[in-house]
């Protein structure tokens, strides 16, 4: 009980400083840009109403969704191709090292010319943007399967499917994770600045929006929405990860007791 | 039941050409305990996985019942000496020993009885729910054995199984194997480099040359079928086998410096 009483005050401490800060610092404030923090607190409730979240929050989220979910599955499906076969992986590599290095958000008015404005193009900019770290890290985490392991499910006939869900995939499920931790925050990323160039909701739109129309406050608003979206996501992500990973965190804890 | 003909096993890569093995032929009966000692380097683990079908052979065969080797054949199971890669960290105890057999046509409840009698075996019941890197060395080498008997196999390979546990807990392990063998009567070949261990564990004990190996004698064990580690290791006819499988050990070694 005490024990979860101080790592509360941990982790709620700093982020309580920091708003103390702002409030303080911001307090007396009269440059319209930099409005008190007590402003942008009392603006919120009037600005985020409950249809301003569904018609705004919620398809910004559910572009989100889409696209990052589509980067996962065709990241980890080509990953584990390209990182089971050498060949595969020889033709590849040097392009998807190309592909990697080209900024995402400059790939959001090219892919506009194919997929025009709406979501589809959204959906397929954070896609695009989301896959490649998911992508290198399943291909890195495919071909650092254990041998002794992979000498073991045939020596027991372990092969196919069978050999892909409970060997391959489960082995490389740590790297694959920490791709899409990477891809999370990318994602949000691309989401907010789809939403910049052409759209008629969602938070970027919204937030853009205030700012061309001098709601700085409002603006304010939504950059914090913005942020708590992230934190919430990142939560979220963090409680498959430790359900999924379980097994992973308790290896590296009995590997560092015993040497 | 076991018939290695004129195996031979050479690797070739980058310009280097090794003959591990040359020319092996032995023969291994239903219910035998065959060991397989021979100096470090002289391609023990190599000739094991040839005949487990891990490793294609250059020249020669090997015939399980009769018919010829080209896999791992479903007859068999292999028990490794590092036992902490062979067993997969994500899964349960109870789960690892089961895998293997889903490969196989057996009804849920058949799978079920199979793991409980194979950890019973091994003296784990209650580890079916652990992690393997819950347990320590032994356990875990315990599991591994446990999951290869749950396999039902005609023919057990055990490469080098206790190489990497302490002392006290090798002697229990022998002493486990010997119970398995007697208890269920299944066909054992066990591969070491600890003399002691071979004529401890042996029927009949194999003793190799170095690298590139032949076979350099065959021993049969008459030690009494009841062993155990306080007075079979005193027996003067213990101490004598032994002393010869040593002598024809560092002869194997002379040999090979000499030519």
């Amino acid at each position: 009980m005490r024990r979860a009483l101080l790592r509360l005050v941990f982790t709620v401490a700093l982020p309580a400083l920091l708003v103390t800060v702002w409030w303080v610092a911001s307090a007396g404030s009269t440059d319209v840009y930099w409005p008190p923090l007590r402003t942008i607190l009392e603006a919120f409730p009037d600005v985020w109403t409950a249809e301003r979240l569904r018609g705004d929050v919620l398809p910004s989220v559910l572009r989100l969704a889409g696209g990052y979910a589509l980067a996962a599955v065709v990241g980890v499906a080509l990953g584990t191709v390209i990182g089971s076969y050498r060949r595969v992986r020889a033709v590849c590599e040097p392009v998807l090292e190309f592909l990697r290095a080209v900024p995402p958000p400059v790939l959001v008015p090219v892919i506009m010319l194919f997929a025009g404005i709406g979501d589809t193009m959204k959906v397929t900019v954070i896609a695009v943007g989301c896959v490649w770290p998911v992508l290198l890290n399943t291909v890195e985490g495919v071909r650092a399967v254990d041998p002794v392991m992979a000498e073991t499910a045939r020596s027991y006939g372990i092969t196919g499917v069978a050999r892909l869900r409970n060997l391959v995939l489960r082995s490389a499920s740590p790297q694959i994770f920490a791709g899409l931790r990477q891809a999370l925050s990318i994602g949000i990323i691309l989401m907010v600045i789809s939403e910049m160039f052409a759209a008629s909701n969602g938070l970027g739109f919204t937030i853009v929006q205030f700012q061309r129309g001098f709601a700085i406050p409002d603006m304010w608003t939504g950059i914090l929405v913005l942020g708590l979206l992230g934190f919430l996501l990142s939560v979220v992500f963090q409680w498959v990860e430790r359900r999924v990973l379980g097994w992973y965190h308790g290896l590296r804890a009995s590997a560092r007791r015993s040497p | 039941m076991l018939d290695v003909r004129g195996l031979k096993k050479v690797y070739e890569g980058s310009g280097r050409r090794v003959e591990a093995v040359r020319d092996l032929t032995f023969t291994v009966d239903a219910g035998e305990l065959v060991c397989l000692v021979g100096p470090s380097g002289c391609g023990k683990t190599t000739l094991l996985k040839c005949v487990g079908g891990l490793l294609t052979p250059s020249g020669g065969e090997v015939l399980l019942d009769g018919r010829k080797v080209s896999g791992p054949p479903p007859g068999m199971a292999f028990v490794f000496q590092e036992y902490g890669r062979s067993l997969f960290p994500w899964m349960r105890v109870g789960e690892n020993v089961e895998l293997p057999l889903k490969q196989k046509d057996l009804s849920k409840a058949r799978r079920r009885e199979l793991v409980r009698d194979a950890l019973e075996s091994v003296g784990l019941a209650d580890a079916v729910g652990a992690y393997p890197w819950q347990l320590s060395g032994g356990m875990q080498q315990r599991v591994a054995i446990a999951r290869a008997l749950a396999y039902e196999p005609r023919v057990l390979l055990m490469d080098e199984p206790f190489a990497a546990v302490d002392a006290q807990t090798r002697a229990d392990l022998e002493d486990l194997v010997r119970g398995l063998w007697r208890e269920r009567g299944i066909t054992i070949l066990f591969v070491t480099h600890d003399i002691d261990e071979a004529v401890y564990l042996g029927e009949r004990v194999i003793v190799l040359s170095a690298s590139p190996t032949v076979v350099r004698e065959q021993l049969k064990v008459d030690l009494p079928v009841e062993r155990d580690q306080l007075h079979t290791r005193v027996d003067p006819r213990f101490a004598e086998l032994r002393t010869h499988v040593y002598e024809q050990i560092q002869a194997a070694k002379k040999g090979a410096a000499a030519s």
